[in-house]
């Protein structure tokens, strides 16, 4: 059930409120299907059937329930939960059964959110200048694009014929199709099996909107992070999740990846999470540029923002709303990138409802359908070649919350089976104030051999191998360190006290990056490598001093090597990377 | 209003009772007992002909033959200006012999979400005179910043310090011409007399009261009370910050005991529990006091929050500690080994934290070099630590001359920046001129993460500059 066509729908089959607990509702004679939309009371709350038993319906209602008392009535739609698909779905903020927020504070006249208002998800009145991409005689399929709308300096809106409104194959010819400025209820084209395309379509959210078929993803999602892009990348239409305890800085690296990732449109959930932190987006992302076209961040933008103070059930529903938006503009052949924070507050949610129905729980008390959820959930995600031949990507990135930082717990463990790229975020680097705070050791990206080409042909044909260098470097670091907490630093032979030195350079310069830094906030895979082959320069000249008889105490004295840890905040970077790289090897070469 | 003496069952502190009316979800009910007692309890769940009331006061006393009022309304607290130096129960009902309170408005306790798009981010620092926590994990207007602690740590101590020097420092210069005034909201749930007698006391001496409105209940109140006490405390928050412009503190204490009467009324209702036997839904729970933090677009006034939870048995994977770091913006530890060496306040700042730091600070914030010398304090701090651990094995005469200046700070930072005691009020100047001594032990190559342009202008190239540390001692 849309919001856009609440007015218009003619609500037949009434039922009655038996029982009231929390946001869970029961009714009596309520007539309705799984999933149907409801609304509950004499303030007409907006609700889920998600149980039928017999002449009983249990209902999840996405506002507050204070006061709905046994015997007010329940409304029956006949329509599962829907979402407003059309122009104006950017720079906007919803909450989690997409209202939008800035309409509802005009709407309520109050700063909070009160119950039963509703508003249609996009703009039904705006006028938008429709451009036909299509002429009349001409044969359109499925999900065909039959013109175009600027939705955003960004991003140019498609308008596509519903996917339901042909079988596949099918084709059909366009009757009428005009250019002018129409409202996205209005008829832009007419095609001869009958169908009128507006903007405006509607989509169930917990159903797949269709694809031709899935591709395996062979380009980068290139996120402007050092640690991502260089050691552990995501494909564009891959999955990944980012677990770690409080204050390891989830948040804020689901922000450089909003702020800085390849993709053309970002769709960010905030599921549970907190208040200011939502509104630090919605105030920093319009000013923000686009590092790809310097426009303003939002106009790529859309933001869900279920904070953990609204209502439970509509924290459930914040995840299926946000991947429904990014598959609908992935149909329009853009590559999507959706950012869900935190995906274990919406399996919580899951917990709440579920343990609330008295169903027989599962590990932890999460409902036992918890892994198909979740795997569905990011099943959404790929490369696809969509129905109108286009190729798109949704790219999906989840942000666990781990009770007490345990990564064994269900909503970890059953994510890590689905996705194939993990960012372990530690707290013991955030505690010393290394940032990202993402560990080396336990992270992993399945996509790396798949992506090698692209940034062999992109950036530099060594990639690969200078990679596998810094891995190695920090894996026998790894090794060297337990023995240096026996014995200390200066009873390790002088080889190994170098590759220590290499390897804090590793750390310091080339894994943390300082989000907050104008300039290190972005790198771009080109500084990336240069960084990680200036490293390389300095191991190699001071492995050679050290052969040539020069103390470590000397090599790790010198002067030119500690400014690497200020090629992150070098705007030419290129320039400094190259006198600096003339240094070192000067310096060093001076010793013997 | 209809009566019943319906009683079915009672049981803990829930009573069920039969209706042969609609009864609202979270309405008010009063029970009287026999003995003429009145006790009042909240509808938790309503069914046709049947509603479960939790009963805050507790349902000794109550018998089949009590009869049973429901109000049909949900509870409200009454609210005006002349809260402020109030002591109320938990409640709200005044306990302190004063004049009858005539409210202004009556508001719901469970307050409705802020729509994240009317908040206003959170970034006026707010100097609490304390420099492990302006310094390192600044606090600022509208944050929620609990404090971890233990049993038996100066806790109290650490938040009556705050609550006596939180100022902000463009009050000070006078340029705030609306005035808003800073009011402090203290909360007391399920704490010892003593404890709140401590409170009462230093609100007295240093004349807090006035500008401070107290919620007392005690260890011996109703445990149930206590689920209502913070939504309470909260309602009067908002009301003098969105509406009467104040910038309100609320201190919450103990948490804990919040959470243990959550886990009371779950268990007396046969709930599926979560971990430890706490509720499923406490994350949500919690997160509906938490985050009615904030500042809001077009209010003067700002909510800033400071609960108190003690970690059951130090551990800050327990779910209480756990849940809340989720949802408030950092933590401060308060830490028994620092507490056992004397320092006052004994606050760890390693694991501690506050999210909204980095906006807060800076030029025209507090001072263009603070975010640097955070930054490399941190790290220093870090390394000085872990050395320790080396230390014990193979002595300090193993390690470079690096490794022992690191000690040095890691021993100076404790007992210079974090060991103030509970009355000193430092300025953010103060504190970070003791920075830039502690960290001028340190050679200039080693602070790699400061701005070369502060280094010059700050670092003591020799003893005799380090004035502060010898004035301030």
């Amino acid at each position: 059930m849309s919001k856009a066509e609440s007015t218009e729908t003619t609500i037949s089959e009434d039922g009655v409120i038996q029982s009231v607990s929390g946001p869970v509702v029961s009714a009596r004679d309520l007539d309705a299907r799984m999933n149907d939309v409801v609304y509950v009371g004499d303030e007409g709350l907006m609700g889920e059937v998600i149980e039928i038993e017999g002449d009983i319906t249990t209902i999840q209602v996405y506002e507050e329930t204070s006061g709905v008392a046994p015997g007010e009535p329940v409304e029956n739609t006949g329509e599962p939960l829907s979402v407003d698909l059309g122009p104006g779905m950017l720079d906007a903020i919803y909450d989690g059964v997409q209202r939008p927020l800035d309409v509802l504070e005009g709407k309520m006249g109050s700063p909070y959110l009160d119950r039963g208002v509703d508003a249609p998800g996009i703009d039904l009145e705006k006028e938008w200048e429709f451009e036909p991409t299509v002429e009349v005689g001409d044969e359109v399929g499925r999900g065909d694009v039959v013109g175009v709308v600027e939705e955003t300096v960004t991003i140019d809106h498609k308008v596509m014929v519903p996917p339901d409104a042909l079988d596949d194959g099918e084709t059909t010819e366009v009757t009428a199709i005009e250019s002018g400025s129409f409202d996205v209820t209005e008829t832009v084209a007419e095609l001869a099996n009958g169908t009128d395309v507006s903007m405006h379509q509607e989509w169930p959210v917990r159903e797949a909107r269709p694809s031709e078929n899935k591709k395996t993803p062979r380009t980068p999602l290139v996120s402007g992070q050092r640690i991502l892009d260089g050691l552990f990348p995501i494909a564009k239409g891959g999955t990944a999740a980012i677990p770690g305890p409080f204050g390891s800085g989830k948040t804020v690296t689901q922000h450089q990846l909003a702020k800085y990732a390849d993709a053309d449109i970002i769709v960010y959930v905030g599921c549970g999470e907190r208040g200011n932190e939502m509104t630090e987006v919605i105030e920093d992302f319009p000013e923000l540029e686009d590092p790809a076209n310097g426009n303003p961040l939002m106009a790529r933008t859309s933001l869900i923002a279920n904070t953990s103070n609204m209502p439970v059930a509509a924290r459930e529903s914040c995840i299926y709303t946000g991947i429904t938006i990014a598959e609908y503009y992935r149909d329009m052949g853009y590559d999507v990138a959706l950012m869900a924070d935190s995906t274990s507050r919406w399996a919580e949610a899951m917990r709440e409802i579920s343990s609330r129905l008295e169903e027989m729980p599962g590990e932890e008390g999460y409902p036992a359908y918890l892994a198909a959820r979740l795997a569905q959930f990011y099943e959404r995600a790929g490369y696809f070649e969509n129905v109108n031949g286009t190729e798109g990507s949704v790219s999906a990135i989840g942000a666990v919350s781990p009770p007490g930082g345990d990564f064994s717990e269900p909503v970890t463990q059953n994510t890590l089976r689905i996705v194939k790229t993990f960012w372990a975020l530690d707290a013991d680097l955030a505690e010393r104030r290394h940032f990202p705070s993402i560990n080396w050791n336990e992270s992993y990206s399945l996509y790396k051999d798949q992506l090698d080409p692209w940034f062999e042909d992109e950036v530099a044909d060594d990639w690969a191998t200078k990679r596998q260098w810094a891995v190695d470097v920090l894996d026998e670091e790894t090794e060297l360190q337990e023995i240096v907490q026996l014995v200390g630093k200066d009873a390790l032979p002088d080889d190994q006290q170098l590759t220590l030195e290499v390897a804090r350079y590793l750390r310091e310069a080339y894994l943390q990056q300082n989000a907050f830094h104008p300039v290190d906030t972005f790198c771009p895979p080109e500084k990336t490598y240069l960084m990680l082959t200036t490293i390389e320069t300095f191991n190699d000249e001071a492995f050679k001093a050290l052969e040539a008889g020069v103390p470590v105490e000397e090599i790790v004295d010198t002067e030119a090597a500690p400014r690497i840890n200020r090629i992150g905040v070098q705007e030419d970077y290129e320039e400094y990377v190259e006198e600096l790289k003339a240094d070192i090897t000067e310096e060093l070469r001076s010793l013997y | 209003m209809k009566e019943y003496q319906t009683i079915t069952e009672i049981s803990g502190p829930l009573v069920y009772a039969e209706v042969d009316e609609a009864i609202g979800y979270d309405e008010i009910v009063e029970i009287e007992t026999a003995q003429g007692e009145t006790l009042r309890g909240q509808v938790l769940e309503s069914s046709e002909g049947v509603v479960a009331i939790q009963v805050f006061e507790g349902t000794s006393g109550i018998d089949q033959n009590a009869s049973v009022r429901f109000l049909g309304e949900t509870m409200k607290m009454p609210v005006t200006e002349d809260l402020l130096g109030r002591v109320l129960d938990g409640s709200g009902r005044p306990i302190d012999d004063g004049p009858e309170i005539v409210p202004e408005e009556r508001q719901d306790i469970v307050g409705a979400a802020i729509n994240p798009y009317s908040r206003e981010y959170p970034e006026e620092f707010i100097e609490t005179g304390v420099s492990a926590i302006d310094g390192m994990n600044t606090l600022v207007r509208g944050q929620k910043l609990p404090i971890f602690s233990s049993s038996g740590q100066p806790h109290s101590e650490l938040a009556m310090q705050i609550a006596r020097q939180a100022s902000v420092p463009e009050e000070e210069e006078g340029d705030d011409e609306e005035g808003s005034e800073f009011a402090v909201i203290f909360g007391a749930m399920g704490i010892t007399q003593e404890e709140a007698n401590e409170f009462m006391q230093d609100f007295e001496r240093t004349g807090a009261l006035e500008r401070s409105v107290v919620f007392m209940n005690l260890a011996d109140d109703p445990a149930v009370e206590r689920t209502v006490t913070p939504r309470m405390v909260l309602t009067t928050a908002e009301y003098l910050a969105f509406e009467k412009d104040y910038h309100v503190l609320v201190i919450l204490t103990d948490m804990t005991n919040y959470c243990e009467a959550l886990r009371e009324i779950g268990a007396a209702r046969e709930e599926v529990p979560g971990r430890r036997g706490y509720p499923g839904y406490m994350y949500t729970d919690l997160a509906q006091l938490y985050e009615r933090a904030g500042r809001i677009q077009g209010r003067e006034g700002s909510v800033t929050q400071i609960p108190i939870l003690t970690m059951p048995g130090d551990d800050d994977t327990h779910p209480i500690p756990d849940l809340t770091g989720y949802i408030t913006e950092g933590q401060i530890y308060v830490d028994p080994d620092l507490n056992s060496q004397g320092l006052q306040p004994p606050i760890n700042v390693l694991p501690s934290l506050s999210r909204l730091m980095d906006d807060g600070i800076g030029e025209g914030l507090t001072r263009e070099d603070h975010a640097d010398v955070k930054d490399q304090m941190f790290a220093a701090y870090a390394e000085g630590e872990d050395l320790r651990d080396l230390v014990n094995i193979v002595g300090r005469e193993a390690l470079s001359e690096l490794d022992n200046k690191y000690l040095d700070f890691a021993d100076a930072f404790e007992s210079e920046f974090v060991d103030q005691g509970f009355d000193q009020n430092r300025d953010i100047e103060e504190t970070l001129e003791i920075g830039w001594d502690l960290l001028s032990m340190l050679p200039k190559d080693a602070l790699n993460r400061i701005d070369e342009e502060f280094i010059e202008e700050y670092y003591r190239e020799d003893d005799s500059e380090r004035e502060v540390v010898e004035a301030a001692d």
